[in-house]
């Protein structure tokens, strides 16, 4: 059996990748290669002349205490969303992997909120949480909560957090599932049989065998909080109040579409653009090899 | 230090299904009991009531003096051997033995001894750091009987632990669990469905079939006097040859005994003899040679019967109605197509009633 396909016309075989090879260049290759000359230049306020700078569109980005703190932002909410939405998952998972009655409903309920696109979560949870319009609001503040995320800067975070997470459960809840359904019953009753209890079992067994997926999970999760919440953000606070949701990604698109600021736009979107090949890197590297049991 | 004993045990699932009828054994102390019978007859479920991880929907199960239907399979004192052995592939060979121990809280130096004791009796002390991954198929099941020794519980229970090896490992596995067992001396449960397994290693036999017990006793009685044409088959191999007893040519070899109730006769293959002679008392057939097996210290001769054969009550590895199997001693064996005449002593027959349930005695 030879693996390799034989073609009779030298040209058919790049005639057939053709099409893949255009749209990663057209898409991802040229933006990308726009991003890095922008990020060399300086326009003045007008566009009307354009110079370049080398690396004073960097430097002047690493000498920004607003910089630093949308990156300590950013990883803290990374962290925040990819903790509580994974153990949230992890939860439910557990509780969808016995057998129950309706459980292919409740597997299927627990499924559709990845079907949701991050601007509608955005906007669902404005309805239930905005100080005028929302309906938990009200509930908070009879709880004598003074819940006001269009001014308390922690509280705007809080709510991203959680639509974030919230959006997130689905994604992680089905590959626990699967992982938890690939652990082998009989060393699950193996445990049991050793005299380990239910939590016991779980944390020397179950979560063990997991590991793997929660890995692979966590950072699937920090590549999401990093880069996918930007509708959530856009249509929640804006960012707002002040600068407290800010994250890498919603500063590349306020400073340089709000603000102007191309050159600088595009030096944070190629600093970004690194962290993405390292995180993805470390994903390919790890996740086959390092962590297994 | 305990017995098993099951008192109309029976298993109904919530759909209605009843995979175990009740079924009443005694395990005494120290025995080792075989649960034997083909796939589905509710044997491994069964077992896996014994261990607490199957609900007891009637009945009693009594380990030691103590009806444990409603004990967590934790509190039960006993220890199982899986089919897939069932290791913890994320611990070493070292942390999968000493996991029971530890949950027991038990303290480490006493662990460790109790550790190494068991590896070095299976021979697994070069590999104590090793991962289950890193081992042999054969090493895995030691490891998995390790596992169950340390704990040094009232029970051992058995789920086909050795059909996962090759022919040659299994021999040598069955021969190592038996000694183990004499020396702990430890009650044992061992389901399999291989009836050679069962035959070797079992104080007391039990043949299953369908969600029963068809036989409960000593492996060799069973040999000798099955009970029911059910067990008169799956005990033995080759098979027993079962026939009806209704067309003349054995009717009348078989006059003048209570024989005439009888609906099914038996002969085991290693009970005829190939010869002209009629025996003064017993049975005789004329046979066509249809095949030959030669595995060097017997053969075994297939043939037909010259006349049509009725099928007798349904048992597992049946022969096709008319086929009767001869096995004869060393490798000399009559040609292919040649018409030969075997005969049984009147000792040597089995005889059951028409539906095969009972054992009538000749």
């Amino acid at each position: 059996m030879q693996k390799q396909a034989i073609f009779q016309s030298k040209l058919l075989p790049y005639a057939l990748v053709a099409p893949q090879l255009a749209i990663v260049l057209i898409f991802f290759y040229w933006p990308a290669l726009q991003a890095v000359i922008q990020s060399f230049l300086l326009q003045d306020a007008f566009g009307l002349s354009t110079t370049f700078v080398w690396f004073d569109n960097y430097v002047e980005l690493f000498r920004d205490p607003a910089y630093f703190e949308a990156i300590l932002r950013t990883f803290f909410f990374s962290f925040a969303i990819a903790v509580s939405s994974l153990s949230f998952a992890l939860l439910l998972a557990v509780m969808a992997d016995k057998p129950l009655r309706g459980v292919m409903l409740y597997r299927t309920l627990l499924i559709w909120p990845y079907a949701v696109a991050p601007p509608v979560v955005g906007v669902l949870w404005i309805f239930m949480l905005h100080p005028s319009l929302g309906v938990l609001s009200r509930y908070l503040r009879t709880l004598g909560i003074d819940w006001n995320p269009m001014l308390d800067g922690d509280q705007a975070a809080a709510l991203i957090i959680l639509a974030a997470a919230w959006k997130q459960i689905s994604y992680n809840f089905l590959f626990f599932l699967a992982g938890l359904q690939s652990i082998p019953r009989s060393v699950l009753e193996a445990a049991a049989i050793d005299g380990a209890r239910p939590m016991r079992r779980f944390w020397t067994v179950t979560f063990p065998l997991l590991s793997p997926t929660i890995f692979f999970l966590l950072v699937v999760n920090i590549v999401y909080a990093f880069f996918d919440t930007f509708g959530i953000i856009d249509t929640m606070t804006r960012g707002g109040p002040g600068t407290s949701t800010v994250t890498l990604v919603y500063k590349v698109y306020s400073d340089g579409l709000l603000g102007g600021n191309l050159g600088s736009s595009a030096a944070q979107s190629v600093v970004l653009m690194i962290m993405v090949i390292v995180l993805t890197g470390i994903q390919f590297r790890f996740v086959e090899r390092k962590v297994t049991y | 230090m305990a017995n098993v004993t099951l008192r109309n045990v029976r298993k109904t699932y919530p759909g209605g299904f009843e995979a175990i009828k009740g079924v009443n054994v005694d395990v005494g102390d120290g025995q080792f009991c075989v649960l034997v019978g083909p796939s589905g007859c509710g044997k491994s479920t069964l077992l896996r009531m014994v261990a607490g991880l199957e609900t007891v929907t009637g009945g009693e199960i009594d380990i030691g003096g103590r009806v444990v239907n409603q004990i967590e399979p934790a509190d039960r004192d006993i220890a199982m051997v899986f089919q897939n052995y069932a290791l913890y592939p994320h611990m070493s060979v070292y942390n999968n033995m000493a996991y029971g121990l530890r949950n027991r809280g038990m303290a480490e130096t006493e662990i460790k001894t109790r550790v190494e004791e068991a590896a070095r009796v299976l021979e697994l002390s070069p590999m104590l750091e090793r991962k289950p991954r890193q081992l042999s198929g054969g090493q895995r099941q030691r490891v998995a009987m390790g596992r169950a020794i340390v704990r040094q519980p009232k029970v051992f229970l058995f789920d086909e632990p050795l059909s996962n090896l090759d022919a040659k490992l299994r021999i040598a596995m069955r021969v190592e669990i038996r000694k183990l067992q004499r020396r702990l001396n430890t009650t044992s449960i061992y389901v399999t469905h291989d009836q050679l397994e069962a035959m070797t290693l079992a104080d007391i036999l039990v043949v299953m079939n369908g969600g029963q017990v068809e036989q409960v006793g000593n492996p060799l009685a069973i040999y000798e006097k099955p009970a029911t044409t059910f067990v008169a088959s799956f005990i033995g191999a080759p098979p027993m040859n079962l026939m009806s007893t209704r067309p003349e040519e054995i009717r009348s070899q078989l006059a003048g005994s209570n024989a005439a109730d009888a609906g099914i006769l038996g002969i085991r293959p290693e009970d005829f003899v190939i010869t002209d002679q009629t025996p003064a008392s017993g049975v005789a057939l004329p046979l066509t040679v249809e095949a030959i097996e030669r595995v060097g210290a017997e053969t075994f001769v297939y043939g037909c019967r010259e006349q049509e054969g009725e099928r007798v009550a349904a048992t597992p590895g049946e022969l096709p109605p008319g086929e009767i199997i001869v096995r004869i001693p060393g490798t000399e064996a009559p040609a292919i197509g040649q018409k030969i005449r075997v005969a049984a002593l009147r000792n040597k027959l089995h005889l059951f009633s028409g539906d095969g349930r009972k054992r009538l005695e000749a």
